[in-house]
């Protein structure tokens, strides 16, 4: 059993989510090859080969594979996997748009969002936004997988011994070109890896309100900042603050909804945290069916007065 | 050019789906069906496209029950011209329906393929990447802005860092993404006119399509439920209790 993991990296470090993907990875009990690609990926492979369980960091460095475009990026899968059994990547932008494409390339049923590994080739994975949760055995001889990241634990840096090896990725893309990024910047921690969340909903009513009542109370938490479907739309915040069935899915320590409903696609995409804290003025709202601890009352008085106390 | 959508029949977005006791699905039976939302927006931009000029017939396309007929009517009355509806008795997984959809477009040789980035139902977010990979066209995933000039659509996609714009080369792929668009109601007179546009029927055979599917679902539970806590009185109760569970110092 041979496992390759589409890894991600910045600055230098391999990404969270990728570390738990590589959790994933363990639990198949074979080979795990870390697979690094893009003209930085040689800036990563130090922290890669560290990484406990990691047997082979393969490095493609081709600047053809420069942001990570799909169809750069799944020939060199596919023929990788012609040594590997098993597929992962982690449930992101980068590996929901690849994956499906390299499980075409090789004619294989992907599994999406997996959340468990039951057996080599049994997995669980949630459908219809959260509501249920099925489980699924692939027939296929290679499996494709993405792995959904909050229900592993992260693989641990630090006694890795991992090999490194440059692969030759021969690639040939002239159907898609790089334009642009418009990144959203933020000092603060990054949603799905974060330990506290404060997220907030169309009842703060602008923008402005967001910025001045949400903001303050994460930076007080240390806390990354999230938003419902509705914040977003109404152009509260960009779209990458999203949590939910079609946002990020976040299982942090702490979530603070605030001015947040509760819809089931909101909730699909956090009801997993630890703690679950809702402010809303209405005391009917479903946020307050999984909430661990409600308050009830205006949020414009209620949240300065917890961002002072806290 | 001419664009081709697909659009699921899916259980409607505001309805809570419950399992079946037996564990082997979601009950559908006598549950409010609609389009995808997700499709519901490729027919929009399809519909925004056409209007602008950038298109100049639209197909639907849809892969499931009979029943999916509905959905392809209310395709057609959004301002789809014609649909076809390949038939299938059983659930025709990802990988199947982007094979179809590469037949289809054998014959139908659109410029401009429009999906939705994922169904509502199973959440796999698979067959526009997917039927890329069978065609060999460039994928605009997550899409929320499209663009089209000359024999190239510009994408920009929602991203996990914020959003990214790539440049594909015709025909390309493009799922979409929420904010996109805001579909339209199909008007009543629409709708008594989409009941004369052109509907072909087809089987996954006709295309030579094998649908058997590769994935066992072995068994559908409801996830585990969380218990709803306490409501407080006030700040300080709350800020007490965050401390008393170590969430906070």
């Amino acid at each position: 059993m041979k496992v390759l993991v589409l890894g991600e990296y910045s600055g230098g470090k391999v990404k969270d989510s990728t570390l738990a993907t590589l959790g994933a990875a363990a639990k198949f009990g074979g080979d795990v090859d870390l697979l690094l690609i893009g003209p930085d990926a040689a800036g990563a492979t130090e922290d890669a080969k560290s990484i406990a369980g990691v047997s082979q960091v393969l490095v493609a460095a081709d600047p053809a594979l420069d942001h990570e475009l799909a169809e750069a990026v799944a020939p060199l899968l596919a023929r990788l996997m012609a040594d590997h059994d098993v597929l992962l990547a982690s449930s992101t932008t980068t590996g929901r748009n690849i994956a499906p494409r390299v499980a075409a390339l090789l004619d294989v049923s992907q599994v999406s969002d997996i959340i468990s590994v039951e057996g080599p080739d049994t997995f669980t994975r949630p459908i219809y936004a959260g509501n249920a949760i099925a489980t699924v055995r692939s027939k296929d001889a290679k499996k494709v997988l993405t792995v959904r990241g909050t229900a592993f634990d992260k693989a641990e840096r630090g006694g890795g011994s991992a090999a490194v090896e440059q692969v030759d990725a021969g690639v040939q893309n002239d159907r898609s070109q790089f334009v642009s990024m418009d990144a959203s910047e933020s000092e603060r921690p990054e949603l799905t890896s974060a330990k506290i969340i404060v997220s907030g909903g169309r009842a703060l009513g602008s923008g402005a309100a967001f910025h001045q009542l949400i903001e303050p109370l994460a930076d007080k938490l240390g806390a990354a900042v999230g938003a419902s479907r509705a914040a977003v739309d109404a152009g509260y915040v960009p779209n990458d603050y999203q949590v939910g069935q079609t946002g990020k899915i976040v299982a942090p320590e702490l979530y603070i909804a605030i001015g947040i409903s509760g819809a089931i696609q909101h909730l699909a995409g956090m009801k997993d945290s630890k703690v679950i804290v809702a402010i809303n003025k209405d005391e009917e709202a479903p946020i307050f069916q999984v909430a661990d601890v409600g308050l009830v009352g205006d949020l414009f008085k209620l949240v300065p007065e917890l961002t002072e106390k806290l | 050019m001419k664009v081709l959508v697909a659009v699921k029949r899916v259980i409607d977005y505001n309805v809570k789906p419950r399992v079946k006791m037996d564990g082997t699905g979601v009950d559908l039976a006598n549950v409010k069906m609609s389009m995808n939302p997700f499709d519901e927006i490729a027919v929009e931009e399809a519909i925004r496209l056409k209007e602008k000029g950038a298109a100049t017939e639209i197909v639907a396309v849809s892969i499931g029950p009979a029943k999916a007929q509905e959905t392809l009517r209310t395709a057609l009355a959004m301002g789809a011209d014609r649909a076809i509806l390949v038939t299938s008795g059983e659930e025709v997984e990802p990988l199947a329906v982007a094979k179809i959809l590469a037949k289809v477009a054998e014959e139908e040789q659109p410029g401009l393929f429009l999906l939705g980035k994922q169904a509502i139902d199973d959440d796999s977010s698979a067959v526009g990447q997917m039927l890329g990979a069978l065609t060999g066209y460039g994928q605009g995933t997550f899409a929320s802005k499209v663009e089209v000039a000359g024999d190239t659509v510009n994408v920009t996609r929602e991203v996990d860092g914020g959003l990214e714009t790539v440049a594909l080369k015709l025909p390309a792929i493009v799922t979409t993404d929420l904010r996109l668009n805001e579909p339209r109601y199909a008007s009543l007179p629409n709708i008594m006119k989409a009941k004369s546009k052109p509907l072909a029927q087809k089987t996954p055979a006709d295309y030579g399509v094998d649908t058997a599917p590769r994935l066992e679902t072995l068994k559908v539970a409801e996830p585990s439920k969380r218990q709803a806590g306490a409501k407080v009185g006030s700040v300080d109760e709350l800020v007490e209790k965050l401390k008393s569970v170590g969430v906070v110092a």
